[in-house]
């Protein structure tokens, strides 16, 4: 009968539902409690991941956004006969040229040190436009072309103001000058410079601090090695003592060493605790004038076309070099002049004075602009971070997409459509299953060697290439296919199955006329997973060689390239700080591809869907 | 034309066997699922013409059967049988026969309706077009049209063909599943329990239809029903725990039963 044994005393007696009492009333609001908090953990849950994405997505793009702006420099370049040759116009010297340009605009730029200073400001493929357009038109030579060069990743910097903290202050005051070349002083009057000295003696004053602090712990350093030379002396005193002949050589060694050491250490502590103390005495010499270093900030004088560098400011004035030659000694009116303080020192910064100077004047001319950052997206990888661009990897992703999709849908498909429909059931297919779900959970990394293995070792294919990326891709995504289509077509009702078989459609008729059709979104949807997965995987592609540094475009499948995610790594890993917005811009165009490619995909899927 | 006569004779029954001799006979026939005898020793022989019910209880084996008919059976891989099954003296277990063929001449309706999620016209056009039954638009259309009014559909869905089959009643589905059938112009009908999800008014237009159908096809229908049965078989098989109890004319079955066990059954004391 049933498995339930029956009370052994007593009859069993049904209670009564009560729905009337307080425990009733209290169990049921215990229930709307328990549904209510469900609700709100996972309202919050999704509202927690839904800001997480948010910052993330506006962290990447907030640090991509200068990438997609570039500072070019409109400049008159004379294209002289000398420079460049009619019968061999490529091999014209354009670099040159372009510098004339641009030392056209600074004459009073003469020395060499000064030619370098601007020459750097211009990125090295300053000329590569020009260079195109005139062996395009030969005829330009001899001309002046007007150009928009490219500016050096440093000074693109500075301009986009996201390396070097600087900032202008208009002037209050009206200032004179004493002169428009060389050593001048800019005298505002009684008092006018004084917020600026109280800003610097205040970073003296910081600087004596922290030297004082450093002082002090190379005088405990001292004390130490102070301490290890008194118990070596005893030790050789004890060895000399006992006759240790050995013994007392080597600690005689160590006592000359300690000795040594000591006394240069406080050589330094004694040298650092006095610039510390004449650090300090400068800074609460409230009146005094402050001279500026390489270690000190930067105040860069702007007035009447030119540029003067402050040496040293004092209360009421400031002396300074000019940089760029001023056009009058005129006194210069409040509002008609501006200082520009540049907080990082010059040691700490990549970009100099001088080229700050030459980049504000070429600014207050209106020659430089900031455009779209078209070039990132059409050029190929570089050293330069101004030259650098995603258009290699972006291709070289699109043909690996396009060797893995070609490769991974019908073999995956077909493989999925054989094991659920045809093949029976039997030790070997179950085997072939379990291996199918495990090789889904291999780490990637043991694709790539086995790429490297088979594709390059032994069938001898070209490293790097797209095609052997996609190879090795496919053996990935494989797995993942088979899995999801075979979901799919196993959750398409048997009904359908019978259907067509008991019209007298054949196995293979009843499989790829109705079977099949229905489980298309399903298989879409496994594939678009697998495909992104493929898409942003950078592992097994570094054990094939898609790491390398690749500068051309790939214009075929077996041309050596590198994939979007690989770009990244590789842009992550550089020290130029021009490479990081293009990082950051590099895994937005990712991301957009990705997106660009999950559509696509998911519009075909709804045209192919069969409703219900 | 010549589709539609040849499709004609084909509804007509081609394959001789005509008068009063039985279109099937089943002979000894066991049907073991695994380990577990579905079918034990059924012999039963289904005349030419007319409707055959086979009623019973639940797994008493009478849907087995039905499928061991048009081998259906095959599908599943765990089922084994044993005995002899002829269509007008052919064995249908006879591994010259092509079993795709076979299914073509032996049509089948399921108990839930199951069209294809396509239109109503390619729902019913499917097996004429896989079995090149049409060499011209015109013929398919014609046995389109003449399937679905043999299925008595015809003025319900003559204006919206393109229509998804899916999106019709549940009585509609069923009866598209009969066009969908006889569109092949099949033999033999087999129909496992058509009317146990529909409605009584559709349960009524799907048994008129099947009285229709009878004089041309050889029905057979199972059924928990046996009302139904009784309205509309001419003859009556009872299954019983895997055993064909007791088979003849609706009427005697139903009067005077010969076993104690239908006479149980069919009074309500089991099943």
């Amino acid at each position: 009968m049933t498995d339930i044994s029956m009370p052994a005393t007593g009859t069993f007696v049904q209670r009564q539902l009560d729905v009337t009492s307080q425990a009733a009333a209290a169990r049921v609001k215990r229930r709307y409690r328990a549904e209510k908090r469900f609700r709100f953990y996972g309202l919050a849950a999704v509202l927690f991941a839904a800001l997480c994405l948010v910052i993330l997505l506006s962290d990447i793009l907030n640090k991509a956004w200068p990438a997609f702006t570039q500072s070019r420099l409109t400049v008159d370049v004379p294209v002289t006969a000398e420079a460049v040759d009619v019968n061999n116009a490529g091999a014209g010297d354009y670099d040159g040229a372009v510098r004339d340009g641009l030392r056209a605009v600074f004459p009073a730029v003469t020395s060499r040190a000064d030619k370098k200073a601007l020459n750097a400001v211009l990125s090295s493929g300053a000329s590569d436009a020009l260079r195109r357009q005139v062996m395009a038109n030969p005829a330009l030579i001899g001309q002046t072309v007007k150009i928009s060069a490219t500016l050096s990743s440093d000074a693109d910097l500075y301009l986009k103001g996201s390396a070097t903290r600087a900032h202008e202050q208009p002037a209050a005051f009206a200032a004179k000058v004493s002169g428009t070349t060389g050593s001048i002083t800019v005298d505002g009057g009684a008092g006018a410079f004084a917020g600026e000295l109280a800003a610097l003696k205040r970073i003296t004053s910081a600087r004596a601090e922290s030297m004082r602090r450093e002082a002090t712990r190379l005088a405990t350093t001292a004390q130490s090695i102070s301490a290890d030379l008194k118990a070596s002396e005893t030790r050789l005193a004890s060895a000399t003592a006992a006759g240790e002949k050995e013994v007392a050589a080597t600690y005689d060694a160590l006592v000359k060493r300690h000795t040594e050491n000591k006394a240069t250490l406080e050589a330094q502590t004694s040298a650092m605790r006095d610039s510390a103390e004449a650090l300090r005495n400068r800074a609460s010499d409230i009146k005094g004038s402050e001279n500026l270093d390489t270690a000190m900030p930067s105040l860069l004088i702007l007035i009447k076309g030119g540029v003067v560098k402050a040496t040293s400011v004092s209360v009421d004035g400031v002396k300074g070099d000019v940089i760029v030659p001023l056009a009058s000694d005129t006194a210069a009116q409040p509002g008609a002049w501006k200082m520009l303080v540049v907080e990082s020192p010059e040691d700490s910064r990549k970009i100099q004075d001088r080229q700050i100077a030459f980049l504000e004047t070429l600014k207050q001319k209106g020659a430089v602009q900031s455009v779209f950052n078209w070039p990132f997206f059409v050029s190929g990888d570089s050293r330069e971070p101004e030259l650098a661009g995603i258009l290699g990897a972006l291709v070289g992703s699109a043909y690996t997409m396009l060797v893995t999709l070609l490769l991974c849908l019908p073999l995956g498909v077909g493989a999925a459509i054989y094991l659920e429909e045809f093949a029976p059931k039997n030790r070997l297919t179950n085997l072939i299953e379990v291996n199918i779900n495990n090789l889904a959970a291999v780490p990637s990394i043991v694709f790539g060697l086995l790429g490297l293995a088979m594709f390059l070792n032994f069938f001898g294919m070209p490293r790097s290439s797209p095609l052997v990326g996609g190879l090795v891709l496919a053996l990935l995504v494989l797995p993942t296919i088979i899995i999801a289509s075979r979901a799919a077509l196993k959750s398409v009702p048997p009904s359908i199955r019978e259907a067509a078989l008991g019209v007298g459609a054949s196995k293979q008729q009843a499989v790829f006329h109705h079977v099949l059709p229905l489980a298309v979104p399903g298989i879409m949807t496994g594939t678009i997973i697998g495909m992104a997965h493929a898409l942003g995987e950078t592992a097994p592609l570094l054990m094939i060689g898609m790491i390398a540094f690749i500068v051309d475009v790939p214009a075929r499948l077996t041309d050596a390239a590198t994939v979007l995610p690989v770009q990244i790594f590789l842009w992550s890993d550089l020290p130029e700080l021009g490479f990081q917005a293009k990082t950051a811009a590099a895994i937005v165009v990712l991301l957009l591809f990705l997106f660009v490619m999950n559509g696509l995909a998911i519009v075909l899927r709804k045209r192919f869907e069969i409703r219900w | 034309m010549d589709a539609i006569v040849a499709h004609q004779n084909n509804v007509n029954g081609h394959w001789g066997g005509a008068g009063n001799a039985p279109k099937i006979v089943a002979r000894a026939v066991n049907v073991y699922y695994g380990e577990k005898q579905a079918l034990k020793n059924v012999n039963v022989e289904i005349p030419n013409r007319g409707v055959m019910a086979f009623i019973g209880p639940s797994g008493c084996g009478k849907s087995t059967f039905l499928r061991c008919i048009n081998r259906m059976n095959d599908t599943i891989a765990s089922c084994r049988m044993t005995g002899l099954v002829t269509i007008d003296g052919q064995d249908v277990y006879d591994s010259a026969l092509d079993v795709v063929q076979l299914r073509a001449r032996v049509g089948m309706v399921f108990q839930k309706a199951n069209p294809f999620p396509k239109s109503i016209y390619d729902n019913v056009a499917y097996g004429p077009r896989i079995h090149g039954l049409a060499t011209t638009k015109e013929d398919l259309d014609e046995i389109v049209s003449k399937s679905l009014e043999r299925a008595g559909l015809w003025s319900e869905v003559k204006d919206r063909l393109s229509e998804s089959g899916t999106g019709l009643s549940g009585g509609q589905q069923q009866r598209l599943c009969i066009a969908r059938a006889i569109a092949v112009g099949p033999e033999v009908i087999l129909m496992d329990e058509p009317c146990s999800a529909l409605d009584p008014i559709a349960t009524a237009r799907v048994e008129e239809l099947i009285d229709e159908l009878k004089s041309n096809y050889c029905i057979v229908i199972v059924t928990h029903s046996m009302q139904q049965a009784a309205r509309v078989s001419q003859r009556t098989a009872f299954f019983h725990l895997g055993s064909l109890v007791e088979e003849g004319e609706t009427q005697t079955i139903f009067m005077k039963p010969k076993d104690q066990r239908t006479q149980d059954y069919i009074t309500g004391r089991f099943g």
